[in-house]
């Protein structure tokens, strides 16, 4: 079984990249060809990823299926890949949105296809490679080429504002990720100057990295965190986040929702918690603090939004506050719930994102006030609409109420936060959550439809509906039985809480 | 003596071909053609025997001369410059219908003043080296004589290259003064062993000398000519004196860093780590505000000189591991992107504001491509070249201690990708006013353009292999 997992690793990272190679042999107006090809490329690496899970050793704590090959010898580079339990999800993630992101973008894009389903590949090549890679130097290199298709995406085939929106995107993520740059030079400077060779390798500086002098620590733990917190985007980093996704192709902002925004909390976890534990320590409370402001805020912005896709973006930035502060408990449950929230999030989101498309693709707006009453005419919609909505409000046995749950008794229970203020402000959110989104559900689809635009919309199409049902599948899945999902990260996490724990102790009798 | 001609090779090969190629301009007649091949299958000999005499480390000719190593490195490096630059230009200097048989001469002028500064052992060889190549350089850039930009800039580049020169024959004689000597080794042993006479001399001389170097490799605040100089040159040019030119002075550079700074400690150091850091941040904040094209690209090899001072500063093996690295990397994507400009341009000097550039993706998708390919690895975007040559100098400075000097070289990353992806923006983004702008066929150009293309992607995803290369010059 354990080779299938090896199969799984190198495949979900490299057919997309030869997919892009496809795409680019194929002429330019053979549209059709275009877009299967891309579609096959994304759906055989999906099956293809699907061993990352079931050849999983739940009892191992570790890196699985790691293939490490020597890269540049003289700095400790090596091209090494592998996963946990939370890289498996993240990664299966990713190749499951990636083919319903493309299939939804078969009516939708219309100019330069090629460049288009291009582009999307080699971004999913990107996002594959930060989740699987475990050398810093590989990371760093994946995480900024995810960079380019997306700059790509929103600027070409991006709505009114988008060369503002994409240079945007691209200065802030350009910013912080190069002061991390900095940070992982000087770690395998570090190693060299304690432990004997300079490193890039993510499993050696586990080793190495907590050895790091505090005051080090913090810097390092910062210059990482910048870079994360923008990608996240923590407040008050958040701000390309709207501009991007108003501005993106719907496909764009189901990719960007579903799994850009997991780069920066999976980074958070892999190397702000894994690296740096007792900075970490020093520096939850702020963080934590800055995740709820957002979880409020992001909240009280969106009730107030006019625009449907905007409302969305801040619901975004809200639900990835309560995935920082589960982080930043640093037990259990709080991790545990952060991971699975990032799941339920990349599912749900996206669906969201895919229902403001079958409304936007119909009207070519995203006013709430033009529309009103949509249930009579569109049922079929009103329903998954519905499902992705309250799977986003986190209704009980749809897969939101999970992760917020678990990231609240995490917060609450918290030995670093020292106040039960995180988890009731927190909690605040999930109300103000019911308030916009339910607001929202009522102008558009209850009422009357007295807009005679909208007197004869056509209901969700058979496309439509393919890109939907499988998202609905999970979410209820998600809900019912989390447990299935969650006992792949269950070990990591808990060496990575025990780890904290233990760095934590060892400074608290140093200091006595 | 015999043996000296051997090791010595590649630079004797290009010497006496360089030489030849005039005679054989001056007795063949409408001879454009054939200098053109001559110049060629003059820098892929002179390459050849480089590649051969590699491993043979050591000096020649009573010392003035080293043979191998890196000096024959940097030859390989300027002959592919000079190869890459010839193809080019070829087709640039027909459309512009001013081809004469100099151009080329010229340019494999240039291609040996180079290696003789790569080669030098001594402070008058390379001063030597550096007059073949500037001589030669203040002709190209005149070289559309018709054209009043290009003649300003030539004499503006001679003027203050003559000015710079004096500079640098000043610190020379400064450091002769000091120590009694101009071979690099010799200086280097009497300034350890406190061989020296008046020390305040030996300061002045090496500070003159930085001055007069700093002037060359464009670095702040000696950089000031260097947009008006590379607006007004024939692009092509441009992108060879921006290259290989760039990467002479480099490695005129490298001995007396080894030799004369190595020694006198710290000091100097910080002296040069000012000026990178002066110079990464006037040439990119200075580039953010240009309109042409050519002007932009001018600052931002500014820039790039301060990162490549950045491995002066640290001065320890994998400083001058990376600066080799740097150089060639720079080399490729900058030559690109002057050859890309030059199938925009039209009539010297039409279609070279950023503007033009809207709309470019739609009308030439690959030119608008390997542009937009370029300027990432010139901004330092992972998988290309440019981006490990960053981090290798990143590292060296880290080591070295000066952990301020890479955050500001971080700052002033930052500032570039905001005028390197403004370029994209324009050719991707933005449509065009009308019809948009034509390109010329690349002709010979392609070739170019492929090699360079082929180098930034092999050298960003292979960086061990140069790097190994380099590493093993310097242990």
């Amino acid at each position: 079984m354990g080779e299938l997992g090896y199969l799984a690793v190198l495949s979900s990272l490299f057919v997309p990249l030869v997919g892009t190679l496809a795409v680019g042999f194929i002429d330019r107006n053979q549209k059709k060809a275009i877009q299967w090809t891309t579609l096959v490329f994304s759906l055989i690496s999906f099956v293809l990823s699907l061993p990352l899970l079931t050849s999983f050793n739940l009892s191992d704590s570790g890196f699985q299926f790691e293939i490490n090959k020597v890269w540049i010898a003289s700095l400790g580079v090596g091209f090494h890949l592998g996963v946990d339990g939370m890289s498996a999800l993240l990664v299966v993630l990713t190749t499951l949105i990636m083919p319903i992101a493309i299939f939804s973008s078969f009516d939708a894009i219309n100019k330069r296809e090629k460049e288009y389903y291009a582009m999307l590949l080699f971004l999913q090549f990107g996002m594959t490679g930060v989740f699987l890679a475990l050398d810093t130097f590989l990371f760093y290199v994946f995480w900024e080429l995810i960079l380019i298709p997306m700059y790509f995406l929103i600027g070409i085939w991006g709505g009114q504002d988008r060369i503002y929106a994409a240079v945007k995107f691209f200065l802030y993520t350009v910013v912080g990720s190069l002061l991390m740059l900095v940070a992982i030079v000087w770690l395998g400077y570090y190693a060299q100057q304690n432990a004997g060779g300079f490193t890039a390798d993510i499993v050696k500086l586990r080793e190495i990295a907590p050895t790091i002098p505090s005051h080090i620590q913090q810097w390092m733990f910062l210059a990482f965190a910048l870079s994360f917190c923008i990608k996240v985007p923590l407040f008050p980093l958040h701000t390309w986040l709207p501009d991007a996704h108003v501005q993106a192709p719907t496909a764009g902002s189901v990719i960007l929702a579903g799994i850009l925004l997991k780069l920066g909390t999976y980074g958070l976890i892999r190397f702000n918690l894994e690296l740096f534990p007792q900075a970490s320590v020093t520096f939850a409370p702020i963080l934590s603090t800055l995740a709820v402001i957002g979880i409020i805020y992001g909240a009280l912005v969106a009730i107030v939004q006019t625009d449907v896709k905007k409302l969305v973006a801040y619901s975004s930035v809200s639900h990835l506050g309560f995935v920082v502060l589960g982080i930043f408990s640093m037990n259990q449950e709080g991790v545990q719930g952060a991971i699975i929230q990032m799941i339920n999030h990349g599912l749900s989101t996206p669906m969201l994102f895919l229902c403001v498309g079958v409304i936007y693709e119909r009207r070519h707006t995203r006013d709430i006030s033009e529309f009103g009453g949509l249930t009579s005419v569109m049922p079929r919609f009103c329903v998954l609409f519905a499902i992705a909505m309250f799977a986003s409000v986190g209704l009980p046995g749809l897969n939101g109420f999970v992760g917020e749950y678990l990231t609240l008794v995490g917060a609450f229970q918290s030995p670093y936060l020292h106040s039960w203020w995180y988890a009731i402000l927190s909690a605040t959110g999930v109300i103000f959550a019911a308030v916009y989104l339910l607001w929202m559900f009522q102008r558009v689809m209850f009422g009357t439809n007295d807009n005679p635009k909208n007197h004869s919309l056509q209901d969700v199409t058979r496309n439509e509906m393919a890109t939907l049902i499988p998202l609905v599948i999970l979410i209820v899945w998600l809900g019912v039985y989390p447990q299935s999902f969650m006992k792949y990260s269950a070990q990591s996490t808990k060496s990575v809480v025990e780890k904290i724990h233990k760095h934590h102790q060892g400074t608290m009798q140093a200091s006595r | 003596m015999g043996m000296d001609f051997l090791t010595s090779a590649p630079i004797v090969l290009i010497s006496f071909l360089s030489v030849l190629c005039i005679v054989v301009d001056a007795l063949t007649p409408k001879s454009e053609r054939i200098t053109f091949y001559f110049a060629g299958f003059s820098m892929l000999a002179a390459m050849l025997m480089a590649a051969f005499t590699m491993p043979n480390t050591g000096t020649a000719f009573n010392g003035m001369i080293t043979t191998g190593g890196v000096a024959t490195f940097f030859d390989i490096l300027f002959c592919m410059g000079g190869l890459l630059t010839l193809f080019a230009a070829r087709p640039y200097i027909l459309r512009e219908n001013v081809e004469h048989d100099e151009f080329y001469t010229l340019i494999l002028y240039a291609v040996a003043g180079m290696m003789v500064i790569a080669h030098a052992h001594n402070l008058l060889i390379t001063f030597i080296g550096i007059e073949i190549m500037s001589v030669s350089f203040y002709v190209l850039a005149g070289y559309f004589r018709s054209n009043t930009k290009s003649v300003e800039s030539a004499l503006k580049y001679f003027l203050l290259g003559a000015f710079a020169t004096g500079f640098l024959v000043f610190g020379m004689s400064f450091l002769y003064g000091s120590t009694g000597t101009l071979d690099y080794t010799v200086m280097a042993n009497n300034i350890q062993s406190g061989m020296i006479n008046f020390p305040m001399l030996l300061s002045v001389g090496t500070g003159l000398l930085i001055v007069g170097l700093s002037f060359k490799m464009a670095a702040f605040p000696f950089h000031q000519w260097v947009p008006d100089v590379y607006e007004g040159a024939p692009t092509v040019v441009t992108g060879f004196m921006s290259t290989a030119g760039k990467a002479a002075s480099v490695s005129a550079l490298m001995p007396i860093a080894y030799a004369i700074i190595g020694e006198s400690g710290h000091q100097v150091a910080g002296l040069l780590a000012i000026i990178a850091a002066g110079t990464m941040l006037v040439g990119n904040i200075s580039a953010v505000v240009q309109q042409n094209i050519k002007r932009m690209l001018a600052y931002s090899s500014v820039a790039h000189a301060g990162y490549i001072l950045m491995g002066f500063v640290a001065n320890n093996e994998k400083g001058m591991t990376g600066i080799v690295y740097y150089v060639t990397a720079y080399l490729f994507m900058q030559l690109g992107a002057f050859v890309l400009v030059s199938l925009i341009e039209r009539n010297i000097d039409k279609q070279l504001e950023l503007r033009d550039y809207a709309g470019l993706s739609k009308k030439h998708p690959v030119i608008a491509a390997l542009m937009a390919f370029f300027m990432f690895s010139l901004a330092g975007i992972p998988p290309m070249a440019g981006f490990f040559g960053k981090y290798y100098l990143f590292i060296a400075a880290i080591e070295s201690g000066y952990t301020w000097l890479t955050i500001v070289a971080v700052i002033s990353s930052m500032i570039s990708v905001y005028f390197y992806i403004g370029l994209v923006v324009q050719m991707y983004f933005k449509d065009a006013e009308g019809e948009g702008i034509d390109a010329h066929q690349p002709g010979l150009a392609g070739l170019t353009l492929t090699v360079a293309t082929f180098f930034v992607i092999a050298l960003g995803i292979m960086p061990s292999t140069v790097e190994q290369i380099a590493r093993s010059f310097f242990k």
